[in-house]
């Protein structure tokens, strides 16, 4: 597993690429976004729906996979009633109940595009790595079967969660935008150290010491 | 009546009167094996095909459909059921998110349920009922007194399998 430097590292590269998706969240909206400090945690798979309201309650995904020199995937989840209230702020149309039109899909999927690439992006320039994103999909179903997408690819080498978690909150509205990142394995996020400087300590050399 | 939960990548046993629950499967399946006789059943909530990718020798067997099925079987036969008479019904293994990848990771749903039924076939167990695909999440109730797996949905309905 990881050092604690590692994991400031990790967080702090999170930080940067949550920081630039903030900024452009907060451009489309043209509201005021404020965000949490990532975390990097490690838990139980089940115990990660209870992060957005338990396994069966009802949200809104909008998921990318990231291939190129890392694999990983970005998840978006949200509240129903927060889903209602970005729409009435994108399309000015009030809203009751989430039987979305294509349209209100397709502005919620470019919404998460427009954060995702945002993410991406930042995380690509400060590492120089070459990563892709794909087209955005959404999903407005159980949390549990939502997560369950990007935690099963993580379950091939884990027997645990281990995701970089934030969200992204407009006060005025008291919108939540819960954000995932979550690898396919524990290797992308050791080339996202490598390619910082902060050695990445294997199961072999559990002495590592990480240095920037 | 004891209600059982059953997470991402366990097993669990139960006899009746007992509920065994896996809420919110998505792209996992939900494995219920049945001893009809004695009332015995067993729920194991899969998240992916086939250990021999993990690349690892120390994992959970739960989480793959080729070892958990076979652990099921071992826990029923300690509870007591008679392993040769046991019966499967399976529910999940949706595709959430349609999403076309460069290789098959996106269709995990499909491969899960693809190796939940060659195991169960290998082992010569009869597959009596299924509710599988699609692209929504459910929360699956299997009861160890009647032996029904209740499939629950939002916006998809209620079914009993």
């Amino acid at each position: 597993m990881f050092k604690e430097i590692e994991l400031d590292a990790l967080k702090e590269i999170g930080n940067i690429g949550a920081g630039n998706a903030a900024t452009a969240l907060s451009m489309l909206l043209s509201k005021r976004v404020e965000m949490r400090i990532p975390e990097v945690k490690v838990l139980p798979f089940d115990e990660v729906s209870r992060l957005v309201g338990g396994p069966e309650n009802m949200v809104t995904g909008i998921f990318f996979r990231i291939e190129g020199e890392l694999a990983f995937n970005i998840l978006f989840i949200m509240q129903p009633a927060d889903t209602l209230n970005l729409l009435k702020i994108m399309l000015r149309q009030e809203k009751t109940e989430l039987d979305l039109t294509a349209l209100e899909e397709s502005a919620l999927k470019e919404m998460g595009n427009i954060i995702a690439s945002a993410f991406v992006a930042a995380l690509a320039d400060f590492t120089r790595l070459s990563l892709r994103v794909s087209v955005p999909c959404l999903a407005i179903d159980m949390a549990g079967a939502i997560l369950s997408v990007p935690l099963s690819l993580y379950g091939y080498i884990g027997d645990t969660a281990f995701l970089l978690e934030t969200e992204f909150e407009e006060g005025l509205d008291d919108i939540k935008v819960h954000f995932f990142l979550i690898p396919d394995d524990d290797n992308a996020f050791k080339v996202l150290l490598n390619t910082i400087g902060v050695r990445a300590s294997d199961g072999n050399n559990s002495s590592g010491d990480g240095r920037i | 009546m004891e209600i059982i939960r059953v997470g991402m990548g366990e097993y669990k046993t139960a006899k009746a009167p007992a509920l065994l629950v896996s809420f919110g499967l998505g792209s996992c399946v939900g494995v219920a094996l049945y001893d009809g006789a004695k009332k015995i059943g067993g729920l194991a909530h899969i998240m992916l095909p086939d250990s021999s990718l993990t690349g690892k020798r120390d994992f959970n067997p739960g989480k793959f459909a080729d070892t958990a099925i076979d652990y099921l079987i071992a826990e029923l036969r300690d509870k007591g059921a008679n392993t040769k008479k046991l019966v499967a019904k399976i529910a999940g293994g949706a595709q959430m998110f349609q999403l076309k990848s460069e290789n098959s990771v996106m269709m995990i749903g499909k491969r899960n349920v693809e190796a939940v039924r060659k195991k169960l076939n290998q082992l010569n167990i009869d597959l009596i009922a299924e509710d599988v695909e699609g692209n929504y999440g459910r929360t699956i109730e299997f009861c160890c007194e009647t032996g029904e797996l209740t499939v629950k949905t939002i916006g998809h309905g209620i079914k009993i399998l």
